[in-house]
Parts: structure tokens; C-alpha cells; sequence
């Protein structure tokens, strides 16, 4: 079974054994409203935790992505450059940004879970 | 100055709560917390106002009257501070301007009307805005003549109701709205409110901007939302609404140091003004009508689907700084990113290519007549 967990700024990663899935979590989608372009990273860059992973763009503005572990990117979901919605229409399923490999595991220790989570998002809404 | 002191308590429009009931989503803007979406969302927001009729609150709006003796005398002090021909004025007619500094830049844009009727002759109603409006009318204040007086109207309430359902929504309350014009303004009775009504707008759409008492406010927000054909709007929509309609945004398309003509807002200064000049910043305006202005605001399409946003340079294909985006994002009923902003003259040319460079990279764009979307003025 995958474990997900969720960063402060509202990125989620579900893991895979060594292999995790990232995008934005619902309440981050809903903050944003309409998403209309996702610009997403090429696979094989390497990113750092904390650093910029890809760029989100609303009606209104574009906010960065970060990544909530270090790692190399597998894959990036090339349905968003067509259908940038469906980062508001599905953001935990068909709305996610890249696959990447974990560099190191441990990281996720400084990671929220679900409950923490929404938790965190009740305490800041 | 379009920015407020973010250490100054924000203010509350009169339909603060509706708003809030009605499930806005509430932002800090212009000194006040404006509704910045409903429920629906920016893009079905927009798409309703193109449809059918979106309903905005802009209560955050500066309201006031320049009041003399008569209409000449209104004029004339009012055209000592806005290149506009404001003398012509017809009973009941609106206009477009600009106050302007000595430099002829713009302190902010502004609709002024004359009222139709003859008793209230000597008034000018003027809407200014929100972000601007202490600012303006400190700067009116001080340079008002023996018997001209500013009366700010802060216990009035503004809201817009834009699209092409606009008239027949208003003419179920009052039928009279169904004859207006284009840029009039008219006294109307809706369903028992006392409104000050103008068939004008900044969406591009056909559409009025309706006056009225504060307390009276809440009232004609439900009676107009009653309708089927009405849903409220808040400002993101707004905003890309008049970014397709290519209209200037202060404190970002145009501001102290962009001439009117540099603005693409020649059309607003009348022959007259233009032959006899005696407003602010006269030498550098009448000298860029004769010659062309350094540069100018121009409409631009990336190719693509990537928006670029204020501040974006703008660049030649070779690499030659020309310009800055001053206004950018995605047009939704274009269906792809459009932006606005000032280009070196010479590569202001329709379908010049140009860059726009977004987070270091160059992305493709040419410059397009403005606006993107057609108007649908009720002329």
C-alpha cells in the first residue's frame, strides 16, 4: 500500500517503495483556483528538497512547486500541458505534476501525514 | 499608489456580508477585502459575464461631484486637470479621462459624467479609483478655484451588471435602461431604489454601472442576483475580462510616468484639447501626438500555452531589450495566455515577433491589435 505525505506548503508525495508521486494537495488547488499551465521538469533532473520542482500558473498568478524530498525526476505528467484543469479536477489521482526517485528515505520523517495534515490545513483556514 | 499602506486597517464594502454568504473567496485589495471569486471560479465567472450577466460590486470605487455654478464653470476648472474635452459635455453624457501630473502622466483614469438633468447643471459626477482616490482627491482639492467645490459621495455604493443579458435583466426593473446609449448617464427608478445609472463599463461586454445609497446597496444586489440570468462576479474575473478587452489598469498599465498617448489613449483627448491645449503635461503630450511617443502599449500573444505575467521584459529576437509586460495572464475566452505592456515604438508594429522572457526563458510572442475579444458596446 502507498504512504502519502504532505509538506507546509501543501505538496504531496505517495510512495512506492523507492519511487514517489508528487503533486498539490486539494486545498492547494482550491487556493489557487483555475489552473491554466504547469510547467514541469525534465526527466532526470535532480531535485533538492525544498528546492523549486515546477511552476503552477492560475488566472490569477504562478506559484512554484517544491519538492518535498530530494531525488532524480522519473517522469512528468505530460496530460497537464493539455489539460492543466485537471490539477482542480483530480489533484491526488490524474492531477499529479512528476514521479521521482527517493534519494534518501529518511527524508519523509519531516513530512506530515494525512491526519497531520489536514490537521495543519483546519489550523491555517 | 495603486497600493495601499499595508499597515492600514482594510475597509469593508456595504455588501461585505452578502459577499460572504455567497461564498467569496475575500483578498486585501486597494485598501479594502474585496470578494476576488465566488464559488464558480474565475474562468465560469468570465464565461457567465461573456454569456450571459455578471454581477460585480465595486463599492470600493471613488464616487464624487465637482459642483460650481454651472456647467462651464465645472468644466472649466475640470479640464485644468484631465486633457479631455469636458466643456462639450451633453446633458447625460459620460466620458473617459485622465487627471494628469505637470510631466503628463497619469495620476489615475477616471469617467466623469453630466448629469441629465438641467436642475443638477454645474455638476460633474466623477468615478475614480479605489487605490487612487485619496490621493486624487487631495490633489483636486488643492488646486480647486473660488466657487468650485469636491463633494466625495462615500455613502454610495457602486456595482456593475455586465454581458449581454445586461439590458434585458435591467429593463425587467426599469425599462428605461433599454434606451440608453453608449457612455450616458441617467437617474433610474429600480423596482423603488434610487440609482444613478451609466451605460458603460470595463469588461468589453455591454453593461451599466448603477449608483446608489449604501443602505440601499444590499437591496438591489438581490433584487438584480433574482434574476436567472445574473450571477455575482467577482474582481479576478474583472480582470481578465478587461485584459481581453485591452483596457489599461492603473498602477500597472498605465501610471505616473505613461503619457495618455504612450497609453494607446490618444482617442480620449478631443480636437479641441489637442488645439488648444491648457492641461498638465501639454508640451510632452501634444509633442507625442505630433511625433509618436518613445514607445508604446501594445496587446501581445505568446505562442503556447505559458502566461507572462507583469514585469516580464520583452525582448527582439536577437536579444535587444524593448519593452515590459505591464499586465499578463490567460484570457479565457481567448483560451490561451495574453498580456499588455509598453514596446520601444519602433517594434510596436502589429505582428512584430518579439520575446517575452518568463523565469529566464524567451517565450515567442507578436504584437496583436487590441482588444482580444471584441467590444459589444451598445453604441
Amino acid at each position: 500500500m502507498a504512504d502519502i505525505f504532505y509538506s507546509k506548503e501543501h505538496e504531496y508525495i505517495r510512495v512506492e517503495g523507492d519511487t514517489g508521486t508528487v503533486g498539490i494537495s486539494p486545498y492547494a488547488q482550491e487556493q489557487l483556483g483555475d489552473v491554466v499551465f504547469v510547467e514541469l521538469p525534465a526527466a532526470g533532473k535532480a531535485l533538492t528538497k525544498g528546492g523549486e520542482a515546477a511552476v503552477v500558473e492560475s488566472v490569477k498568478a504562478a506559484s512554484e512547486v517544491y519538492a518535498p524530498v530530494s531525488g532524480e525526476v522519473i517522469e512528468a505528467n505530460a496530460a497537464l500541458e493539455a489539460n492543466p484543469a485537471t490539477v482542480n479536477e483530480d489533484p491526488l489521482g490524474a492531477g499529479w505534476f512528476l514521479k521521482m526517485r527517493i534519494a534518501d528515505k529518511a527524508e519523509l520523517s519531516g513530512l506530515m501525514s494525512e491526519a497531520d495534515y489536514a490537521e495543519y490545513v483546519k489550523s491555517i483556514s | 499608489m495603486a497600493d495601499a499602506d499595508p499597515t492600514e486597517p482594510l475597509g469593508r464594502v456595504p455588501l461585505h456580508d452578502a459577499h460572504v454568504a455567497l461564498g467569496a473567496r475575500i483578498v486585501p485589495f486597494a485598501g479594502y477585502e474585496m470578494p476576488v471569486q465566488y464559488r464558480d471560479g474565475i474562468i465560469a465567472e468570465h464565461g457567465w459575464t461573456r454569456d450571459k450577466a455578471g454581477l460585480f460590486d465595486v463599492s470600493h470605487m471613488g464616487q464624487a461631484r465637482i459642483v460650481a455654478a454651472d456647467h462651464e464653470a465645472a468644466a472649466r476648472f475640470l479640464e485644468t486637470l484631465v486633457p479631455a474635452d469636458i466643456l462639450h459635455l451633453k446633458p447625460g453624457q459620460q466620458r473617459y479621462t485622465q487627471l494628469l501630473n505637470e510631466q503628463g502622466g497619469i495620476l489615475d483614469d477616471l469617467m466623469v459624467a453630466r448629469p441629465a438633468d438641467p436642475a443638477l447643471d454645474g455638476t460633474l459626477i466623477l468615478v475614480v479609483n479605489a487605490g487612487c482616490k485619496e490621493h486624487d482627491y487631495r490633489h483636486i482639492e488643492a488646486l480647486l478655484t473660488q466657487g468650485v467645490a469636491l463633494i466625495r459621495d462615500d455613502d454610495r455604493a457602486l456595482l456593475a451588471l455586465q454581458g449581454p443579458a445586461a439590458e434585458s435583466v435591467l429593463s425587467r426593473l426599469a425599462p428605461q435602461a433599454a434606451e440608453m446609449a453608449f457612455m450616458t448617464v441617467r437617474p433610474l427608478d429600480i423596482g423603488g431604489i434610487a440609482a444613478n445609472v451609466s451605460r458603460s463599463g470595463y469588461t468589453g461586454e455591454d453593461g451599466y454601472e448603477i449608483s446608489v445609497a449604501a443602505a440601499d446597496a444590499a437591496r438591489l444586489w438581490e433584487r438584480l442576483l433574482a434574476d436567472a440570468d445574473v450571477k455575482p462576479i467577482g474582481l479576478g474575473a474583472r480582470d481578465s475580462l478587461r485584459l481581453e478587452a485591452g483596457l489599461p489598469l492603473y498602477g500597472h498599465d498605465i501610471n505616473q510616468e505613461t503619457s495618455p498617448v504612450e497609453a494607446n489613449l490618444t482617442w480620449s483627448i478631443q480636437r479641441r484639447r489637442r488645439e488648444e491645449g491648457g492641461f498638465p503635461g501639454q508640451v510632452r503630450i501634444l509633442d507625442e501626438i505630433a511625433r509618436g511617443p518613445l514607445r508604446r502599449r501594445v496587446g501581445l500573444l505568446p505562442e503556447g500555452r505559458q502566461p507572462a505575467r507583469e514585469g516580464a521584459e520583452i525582448r527582439t529576437r536577437d536579444g535587444q531589450l524593448v519593452g515590459e509586460v505591464t499586465s499578463g495572464g490567460f484570457g479565457p475566452t481567448v483560451g490561451g495566455p495574453i498580456a499588455m505592456g509598453y514596446v520601444v515604438s519602433e517594434f510596436a508594429g502589429i505582428d512584430t515577433a518579439l520575446d517575452l522572457i518568463v523565469r529566464g526563458r524567451a517565450v515567442p510572442a507578436r504584437v496583436v491589435a487590441l482588444p482580444f475579444t471584441p467590444h459589444r458596446y451598445r453604441r
